[in-house]
């Protein structure tokens, strides 16, 4: 089974996410385009383990979700004014 | 394998599918929380459903010819999974709460309900 043109789409997605990040107006659009590029490329990662043969790629997959989910909360209390 | 085959590939067109409606959404609503509404819900399905065409793939291969490398993506891919699912709806939550009040206001509202009534 070929893989490669999935994760071709993918990139194509993420290429169309990225333009909402330098267009956007504002910091709340720009945060959730980021947020929407991390779980695209999560999804990306998965999706090249089983190009490559390589189970290394799941692994940095888990890392990569959660700590863009560390940073989507981070700079969300950022944007809203909080105290740190 | 011919039906796991058709399986991943129905899987991967309906991921791929919400993947770009979630990714055109993104584009062409109109302000942060319809563009909120059109990722968070469309790329986390999407994300699902690739993920599982990679997990029915895997586990395809694990059963017939018992390669280690396949199972480890195999179970990793459901914990990968249960991490997306988790992270992304908490943090749609964070991020909304956090554009309301950055004082961001919806496109072309007349009455906002999440202000509530302390101010009348």
């Amino acid at each position: 089974m070929n893989w490669l043109p999935t994760l071709i789409a993918m990139v194509v997605c993420v290429i169309i996410i990225m333009v909402r990040v330098f267009i956007g107006p504002g910091a709340p659009t720009r945060l959730v385009a980021f947020d929407t590029a991390n779980t695209l490329v999560v999804a990306g990662l998965v999706v090249a383990a089983m190009m490559f043969n390589h189970a290394l790629f799941v692994d940095v997959a888990i890392v990569y979700a959660l700590f863009s989910f560390v940073m989507t909360l981070y700079v969300a209390k950022y944007i809203q004014g909080d105290k740190f | 394998m011919g039906v796991l085959n058709t399986v991943s590939y129905v899987f991967i067109g309906i991921g791929l599918f919400f993947n770009f409606v979630g990714a055109f959404g993104l584009l062409r609503f109109p302000d942060v929380y319809t563009r909120m509404h059109a990722t968070t819900k469309c790329t986390t399905f999407g994300a699902i459903f690739l993920i599982l065409a990679v997990i029915v793939q895997s586990a395809g291969i694990w059963a017939s010819e018992g390669t280690l490398s396949q199972s480890v993506i195999c179970i990793h891919s459901v914990l990968a999974l249960v991490a997306l699912l988790i992270t992304n709806a908490t943090g749609a939550h964070a991020m909304a709460r956090a554009a309301h009040r950055s004082g961001e206001k919806p496109a072309r509202a007349v009455v906002d309900d999440l202000e509530g009534k302390k101010n009348d």
